[in-house]
């Protein structure tokens, strides 16, 4: 019996997930040092959050290329996850270090809000690594709950408590959609484990209703996750309502993750399948592009523009997964990467010109700003521009990209729709420069700046610039770091 | 095929035979009882019964919110308490690599309760609000 539990797991598992548990341990200790440190030490918290992804990122560097698989093939540490993780750690510093002036100004300024930040950040890192359907709907869950918490912090707003109750119904009717397609492709080959279902697929004859009940649920419980049509419906009310900082973290982290596990979910565990739920992602593809750039037009709000365009975004990642090839598979996680870069960057104008009195988030707030501040106007640009895919930006290479993968499966005709539907894009997009530099001023701008917000902002921008001019080292890094089909 | 069948469901039989008359027995007392019963209207008669004391007002009144952060702490102490339960029964099997694992996981919890307890969510009186109103923290 002894010898039976000690065979379970070893020692070593336990370094496997050494980058998580030092988030998740830190997650907990910050939370007493929180309410150990006066008031007006209180940018202790954040600091040591910074540090402790550092530390996090550090071990994950020193872990990268080991292939361990712990946990009895529970967890896994490849080339895959790394690259997950590294958007991750990205996404989680810059979320921090634009939160810092917002959450003052908002005067939500508690350390729980980074705690939780952590929490999530731990979350998505499991589910890149998670190789078990109970990992990863663990994982899953860890990223989910403290977003929910965070998307009502700002508690004196009606706006965001909406958000967070829309968002957590929602979000618990999605997990229990996908836990009854866990269950099912449970029960039709006894096993969690992505590795033996994929086995159990080859072998037995699973073919069936059942099996299609269990994929389209996993699908719709995945598209809540990344916000794909038609299971979009919150998400223009969360990234509405949320905080800036959350909203910017939602579109760019946990999306990210929630593709992490789409991908190892369908294209190691389903992949025998490829033709029973090729179909059901490519509808949800298509409709998330032509649904989430469509309604994206009539958007006042930028939140909600911003909103619908990560709905879009979200389509076009889709279909780098309905090409079912490694190279599609490189070319989602090469997307993922750059839409973090440029999320966050857009993001953090807007989270600039949420100052005093000034709330900045209708678009027409924006008329002008290239006349005043032609700086942060240009960085606006930039970012559009990127967003809308249009060259020399990394949104173009990343769309390119992924239209590559289909065209090279024969795929044409998602790729034109996906192209007509960048086109529609470009005019929302494309709108807004028009607004900044075409129109004169209304008023005085003000823009709420800080140190942390700036660094940001060179960071994303000089990114979204050199990963569009030179793309080579990290279309190879998601090339090299894709799993092998 | 069929005859094994027969085998497979035989021990269900007395148990559709138990759901049947129990549908039964429960169906024939409401319809009796709403037949023969007497019917009769009093002052009294649409008041819930509460044994015997009469009824006060509405159910539908303001709870102080602390009873539902009660209600919160206890489910979710009372939740972790299972995960020990199954710990304990096992625990020599489950060895020292258990007990730490109990261990660690108790220590979260821990701090979890430290952290009620230092943002005040443990008082019950509002002593604590009141003096973070007037010097705050």
């Amino acid at each position: 019996m002894n010898s039976e539990v000690a065979a379970f797991f070893s020692p070593g598992d336990f370094l496997a997930i050494l980058p998580e548990m030092v988030i998740a341990g830190m997650a907990c200790l910050l939370l007493l040092v929180d309410i150990a440190v006066p008031r007006t030490k209180k940018c202790v918290v954040p600091a040591l959050a910074v540090l402790s992804v550092a530390v996090a990122a550090w071990f994950s560097y020193e872990l990268a290329g080991s292939g361990v698989s712990a946990f009895s093939g529970m967890f896994v540490l490849d080339g895959y996850s790394d690259f997950f993780k590294l958007i991750f750690y990205i996404v989680a510093v810059f979320a921090i270090l634009v939160s810092l002036r917002y959450i003052r100004t908002e005067e939500i300024d508690l350390g729980e809000y980074y705690v939780l930040l952590l929490f999530s950040l731990s979350g998505m890192m499991i589910m890149a690594s998670g190789t078990d359907l109970l990992t990863i709907y663990l994982g899953l869950e860890l990223a989910s709950l403290p977003v929910y918490a965070l998307v009502g912090f700002l508690q004196k707003s009606r706006k965001s408590n909406e958000a967070a109750m829309k968002y957590i119904i929602l979000g618990a009717f999605s997990s229990a959609i996908l836990l009854y397609g866990i269950s099912l492709i449970y029960g039709l080959t006894g096993t969690t484990q992505l590795a033996a279902i994929s086995a159990a697929l080859v072998t037995g004859d699973v073919n069936g209703p059942l099996f299609t009940l269990a994929v389209i649920m996993l699908v719709a419980g995945f598209g809540f996750k990344v916000a794909g049509f038609p299971f979009h419906m919150w998400a223009p009310d969360a990234y509405e309502g949320a905080p800036t900082p959350i909203t910017a973290f939602m579109a760019a982290g946990p999306k990210a993750a929630a593709f992490a596990v789409i991908m190892r979910v369908f294209l190691e565990g389903l992949y025998p399948a490829y033709d029973s739920w090729q179909m059901a992602i490519a509808a949800v593809a298509v409709g998330s592009m032509v649904v989430g750039n469509i309604t994206a037009i009539l958007q006042t709000s930028i939140k909600r523009m911003l909103a619908f365009s990560s709905v879009g975004h979200a389509g076009y990642a889709l279909l780098g997964l309905v090409a079912g090839s490694e190279e599609g598979m490189a070319s989602v996680m090469f997307y993922l990467f750059v839409y973090a870069f440029m999320n966050l960057g857009i993001f953090g104008i807007v989270i600039m010109m949420r100052k005093d009195s000034q709330s900045g988030d209708q678009i027409s707030h924006y008329t002008g700003l290239g006349k005043s501040n032609r700086l942060t106007a240009l960085a606006m640009l930039i970012f559009l521009f990127s967003l809308a895919g249009i060259p020399p930006t990394a949104g173009f290479i990343a769309k390119f990209y992924v239209f590559m993968a289909l065209i090279n499966k024969g795929m044409v005709g998602l790729a034109v729709i996906a192209a007509l539907m960048s086109a529609v894009a470009a005019y929302y997009y494309i709108r807004i420069v028009m607004l900044m530099y075409m129109r004169e001023p209304e008023k005085e701008f003000a823009l709420a700046s800080s140190r942390g917000l700036l660094c940001v902002l060179i960071i994303a921008l000089a990114a979204v610039v050199a990963l569009g001019v030179y793309p080579g080292y990290f279309i190879d890094l998601a090339r090299y770091a894709a799993f092998p089909l | 095929m069929c005859l094994s069948a027969a085998a497979q469901y035989a021990p269900l039989w007395p148990l559709a035979v138990y759901f049947v008359a129990v549908v039964i027995l429960v169906g024939a007392m409401l319809v009796l009882s709403h037949a023969l019963g007497e019917r009769r209207r009093g002052r009294l008669t649409s008041v819930p019964y509460e044994s015997g004391v009469v009824g006060t007002g509405s159910a539908r009144l303001h709870f102080d919110v602390k009873f539902y952060m009660v209600a919160m702490f206890f489910v979710i102490f009372d939740m972790e308490a299972v995960f020990v339960f199954a710990w304990a029964v096992s625990a020599r099997e489950a060895g020292w690599a258990g007990y730490i694992e109990m261990f660690i996981f108790i220590s979260i919890l821990l701090a979890a309760l430290f952290y009620l307890w230092r943002l005040g969510a443990l008082e019950w009186g509002t002593s604590m609000k009141i003096r973070r109103k007037i010097e705050p923290l």
